[in-house]
């Protein structure tokens, strides 16, 4: 490799050489440079999407690689996104992969000044006995007025704006049966 | 959102995003679409490059502002005042599409002689019950019908008083009396005309502080912007919506809409601009305490719980609503099964049964009272997002149990250990007794299911990963925890558990965790032939019988032919402007609602411009750009034979077939607690006395006086002189917990902060990037302070108001901190839908880091009134005493 060759392929060089004023095009390029791939390029699948924030639905494209999330872009098949996403849609890859997200169940016992660390098999089981307890024990058959009423006013649901229909209609299937009532979520509040 | 559903027959928005391109002039009221919406708001910039006039209504200017050809600062909830003035435009100088308004609503119809207005009443209507604080709906039906008027939206009002509880509503209101001239002084058209009479421009002006000519140059906008070639849009969002008269916000521009002629045509409708990803989803299959899916009422206790009595009162005599039995039948067969029987009726006594308001802020009173023992907590945020936070926390603090699922430890979890009144020292954590169990969330990466836009649009997400460690999705953890408790009581042969032994809850599941099948979940709520278990079409399917079942039956064709539509992906540039393969828009698909009344009453377009839906005479039928909102075969000369009955009493010019008359309502007569009419009244807490009527606040509104709820009893008490208004900002979410915990977008809005005038900052002494120190009725907060001309004080009558903004973004847990914006907010709510009033209140601001943190909820006190200053009476001399504390429980002594 001479001097020659080095400085051919220095950009500043081939830029002034050719008169190229803007250094935006070929002769910014090194063999480095041309190279380059984008990461989504290296993706293993494309997985079709929608942005969880806002309510106006932009279509992602969440590129996957070795089974987890390489990048999450905009979808420009949307006819209603047309591939863009604002500051919080562009951040969509920081909110499913960060760090900031807690992996393990935790329980914090009555009185407790800590979490703990609970098995998922666990703590399922203790919520599903302390339903069944609370809805046993605050059962109404009929109301003050003698009515058949059916249900308990003792557990309360919050939530559902942020979820699918299909996790609104169980939420909403389930608690109805066990005579769950106070059912709410941001639609209102 | 009954503000749409009980004036146009659907509680959605009437219009999708792309259709904005189409528009001649856009008005924005109530959102800051380029902030919150930006990239919605590209349509707004295409009809902008098209030529359309762009207006933006705000008490601040934003970068909405910045790209509206005009933008007028407003005064916080004097809306309805603005868009009255507005209505009077159009009436006063005749520039109402004469032939939509008389053919498509209710313009012609006639009232009951006994009929009184707020003109009469000086701010309330006829029949209101002071006692109760509720309106008798008796008299704001119309002449000559006898019984209730059945309202389609939401239809829980029936079980107000004169709204008919447990009577059937067969009344036949298509055959009404009618005046097509408008001139008859009882029909709804005059009686709408001195309604708004007094909205003139010069109440606007001393309203909303907007001057005259800028009022003016608005509504010659919209006027010269609307009739056959020309529409006009609406959009909105929470800035119209929460308030204690926030139902009546949307009516008002509804019944403009309506007047220029703008619904159910391209470029023109109403658009609301929702904030979370699936919220129209959680209204249309509900995690709300009123409704079943699809906007079916939940059952009220009566002394007869019989299915029967329940389809009776339901069932509208005309109208799309007469198909009511075939959708109740159909859920109770989605969710009972093969022990749904028309011997046991379907299962409908297992539905538990309501006994008044059981709504979020009910609900929180009842559990700072200790009266809820259980509490789960999906993806929401109260401790931060709800109003008057300490009050939540409370609540929070007297549970048995807590479960959380989020992403991340947010306040609501940590609640016990990091809230403000910890910090402080006013409760002790050890004394707390609230197990709290917190279950990682699964994100939309890592599950399939759908999400509905702000256009009812639902989009299939798949699942791209598997979640990890012990996350999971909400799907999951609800099969599971049904499964367990189904487990649970196996055994059990009580009555009160028959209802969960009998549920369906079979779904398949996959992968290494069971994550159950979300598309068996959408097939269920599709509906199915119970022979063959075969999806079917539509909702159009459905039978009375028990031969189908369907989950929710406005989504009913979301799965036809077995295929996932809303996962329908077809690009957008491969389709027309329309695009209807690309996800699934209920009802049946159907981009534009009501887009028979894009052609006229004749079936043919209004103008070439315009062109969207017509009748084809050769074809017989209605074809055009979109699936039509119409019966497809029906001509628009059909005229119903006299007692006709059901769909079939909707004549061929009724566009709005939701409705029972096929019209819809300039003037509502039902379906609305606080008023046929909207009316202005001053936010609970208001530094101005109400201009129009004696009447100063809603009347019907919901309050919960407590001690750790605390009101400001507003005009003429200096304690609290300026308005506060709460917004949100383009980097961040809702309660944060979705944004406050990504350095990404936390560098972009890193700090809490509130925004004054420089004229407000000179009184105060505040300096921009300095501390402020904002007080309400029930506490205090600090924050940086930002000082712009964005925020101008408004010139009422004379005098300077004040506005103060505030985002509601922070908190005390995640990666940027402050205090919480909704700490300063009450428990007070509309009466329709119990939302709060967040975007108007009253607050003090001050130099400097003066706050204490106290919290009327942990037990501080409020400054005491100045010595020698009554206080106004709020409420009408007629209104009485009212007592404003909804029930959840009856009490045997209040027996009607």
């Amino acid at each position: 490799m001479g001097v020659l060759d080095l400085l051919s392929r220095w950009p500043v060089l081939r830029q002034l050489l050719r008169g190229d004023l803007t250094a935006l095009g070929e002769t910014a390029m090194t063999e480095r440079s041309r190279g380059l791939q984008s990461r989504t390029a290296r993706a293993d699948r494309v997985v079709k999407s929608v942005c969880p924030y806002c309510a106006v639905g932009c279509g992602q494209d969440i590129y996957v690689k070795d089974e987890r999330i390489i990048d999450i872009e905009g979808d420009t098949d949307s006819p209603v996104s047309r591939g863009r996403l604002c500051p919080k849609g562009s951040a969509t890859f920081q909110l499913v992969t960060g760090t900031h997200r807690v992996q393990h169940v935790l329980y914090r016992r009555p009185g407790g000044t800590e979490w703990e660390r609970l098995p998922l098999e666990r703590a399922m089981e203790m919520v599903a006995e302390r339903v069944k307890h609370t809805r046993d024990t605050t059962w109404e058959d009929t109301d003050v007025n003698g009515l058949s009423v059916q249900r308990t006013l003792g557990i309360a649901h919050l939530g559902g704006a942020t979820l699918d229909n299909e996790e609104n209609y169980l939420i909403k299937k389930l608690f109805t049966s066990l005579g769950i009532i106070q059912v709410e979520n941001q639609a209102r509040i | 959102m009954p503000g749409l559903g009980i004036t146009l027959g659907r509680g959605g928005a009437t219009t999708f995003q792309q259709d904005l391109r189409n528009s001649d002039c856009i008005l924005i009221q109530g959102s800051n679409m380029a902030e919150c919406h930006p990239v919605g708001f590209q349509w707004v910039m295409e009809a902008k490059a098209r030529g359309a006039t762009i207006i933006h209504v705000d008490p601040r200017f934003t970068r909405t502002s910045a790209m509206a050809n005009q933008h007028v600062p407003i005064r916080v909830g004097s809306d309805i005042a603005f868009l009255g003035g507005l209505v009077r435009y159009v009436l006063e100088h005749e520039r109402y599409f004469k032939e939509y308004v008389t053919h498509y609503t209710n313009a012609a119809n006639l009232l009951r002689e006994d009929f009184q207005d707020t003109e009469d009443l000086d701010g309330l209507f006829s029949g209101f019950l002071p006692e109760e604080n509720k309106y008798d709906v008796t008299s704001w039906g119309y002449e000559g019908i006898q019984g209730p008027t059945p309202a389609a939206g939401h239809k829980e009002l029936f079980a107000e008083p004169g709204a008919g509880e447990g009577e059937s509503h067969s009344a036949r209101i298509t055959e009404a009396p009618k005046d097509f001239t408008l001139q008859h002084p009882h029909c709804v058209f005059q009686v709408l005309r001195r309604h708004f009479q007094r909205y003139t421009p010069a109440i606007v002006a001393k309203v909303c502080g907007v001057p005259e000519e800028q009022f003016l140059k608005v509504a010659e906008a919209l006027c010269a912007n609307s009739g056959r070639e020309r529409t006009t849009a609406l959009c909105y969002a929470v800035g119209w919506t929460q308030h204690s008269v926030g139902v009546q916000y949307i009516r008002t521009a509804t019944i403009l809409q309506l007047l220029l002629g703008n619904i159910g045509r391209p470029g023109g409708g109403i658009l609301a601009l929702r904030g979370h990803s699936s919220i129209q989803g959680s209204t249309d299959i509900p995690t709300l305490f009123n409704l079943l899916p699809g906007y079916l009422p939940m059952p009220s206790a009566r002394p007869s719980s019989s299915l029967d009595d329940y389809l009776k009162a339901h069932t509208s005599g005309t109208g799309w609503w007469s198909n009511f039995p075939k959708y109740v039948v159909s859920l109770l067969k989605a969710w009972f099964g093969d022990a749904a029987t028309r011997e046991n009726e379907y299962g409908f006594r297992h539905l538990p049964r309501l006994t008044g308001n059981h709504s979020h802020m009910q609900t929180v009173a009842d559990m700072a009272d200790g009266r809820v023992r259980g509490y789960f907590v999906m993806g929401e945020n109260p401790a931060v997002g709800s109003m008057n936070g300490a009050l939540q926390r409370k609540g929070l603090r007297q549970l048995d149990w807590l479960v959380v699922r989020d992403f991340t430890l947010i306040e609501t979890a940590e609640f016990w250990r990091t809230a403000p009144e910890i910090q402080r020292g006013d409760v002790k954590t050890e004394d707390i007794r609230t197990e709290v169990f917190f279950f990682p969330a699964a994100a939309h990466t890592e599950k399939d299911g759908s999400f509905t836009n702000t256009q009812r649009m639902l989009q299939w997400h798949h699942a791209a990963v598997e979640p990890r460690e012990d996350v999971r999705s909400e799907l999951h953890f609800m099969f599971h925890l049904g499964r367990r408790l189904k487990a649970l009581y196996a055994d059990s042969r009580e009555t009160k558990d028959q209802a969960l032994r009998e549920l369906t809850w079979d779904y398949p599941t996959k992968g290494m965790h069971d994550e159950p099948s979300a598309e068996a979940v959408l097939r269920e709520i599709n509906g199915y032939t119970v022979a063959d278990g075969k999806p079917v079409s539509g909702f159009t399917a459905l039978k009375d019988d028990g031969t189908t079942a369907s989950g929710c039956w406005i989504y009913s064709g979301a799965y036809a032919d077995g295929v996932n539509q809303a996962a329908r992906r077809k690009p957008g540039h491969e389709q027309t402007w329309v695009a209807p393969e690309w996800g699934w828009a209920w009802p049946a698909n159907r981009r534009i609602l009501y887009n028979r009344a894009s052609a006229d009453p004749e079936g043919r377009p209004w103008g070439e411009r315009k062109k969207y839906v017509w009748w084809d005479d050769a074809r017989r039928r209605w074809t055009g750009e979109d699936v039509p909102d119409f019966i497809v075969d029906l001509p628009p000369d059909y005229r119903p034979p006299p007692g006709a009955s059901g769909v079939e009493a909707l004549a061929g010019d009724n566009p709005f077939i939701m409705q029972a008359d096929g019209k819809a309502w300039l003037y509502a007569p039902g379906g609305m607690m606080d008023g046929p009419l909207p009316a202005h009244y001053e936010p609970m807490e208001s530094p101005v006395k109400n201009a129009l009527y004696g009447q100063q606040c809603n009347p019907t509104r919901l309050e919960w006086p407590r001690r750790g709820n605390p009101y400001h009893r507003a005009w003429g008490d200096p304690r609290y002189p300026f308005i506060l208004t709460t917004y949100r900002l383009t980097e961040h979410h809702t309660a944060g917990g979705m944004s406050r915990w990504l350095s990404w977008l936390s560098e972009l809005q890193p700090e809490q902060f509130c925004e004054v005038s420089p004229e407000l900052a000179r009184e105060r002494g505040l300096s921009n990037g300095g501390w402020a120190t904002l007080r309400t009725a029930r506490g205090d907060l600090e924050c940086r302070v930002l000082v712009t001309e964005r925020l101008r004080p408004l010139k009422l009558n004379g005098t300077s108001v004040h506005q103060v903004g505030i985002p509601y973004h922070w908190g005390v847990t995640g990666r940027i901190r402050g205090d919480g914006a909704n700490e300063l907010l009450p428990l007070v709510a509309d009466p329709n839908v119990d939302i709060q009033e967040s975007k108007a209140l009253t607050c003090d601001v001050v130099e400097g880091r003066q706050a204490t943190r106290a919290r009327a909820a942990s037990g501080a006190t409020q400054a005491a009134l100045p010595e020698g200053l009554e206080l106004h009476r709020r409420d009408s001399s007629r209104a009485g005493e009212v007592d404003h504390v909804p029930w959840q429980e009856k009490k045997k002594d209040e027996e009607r």
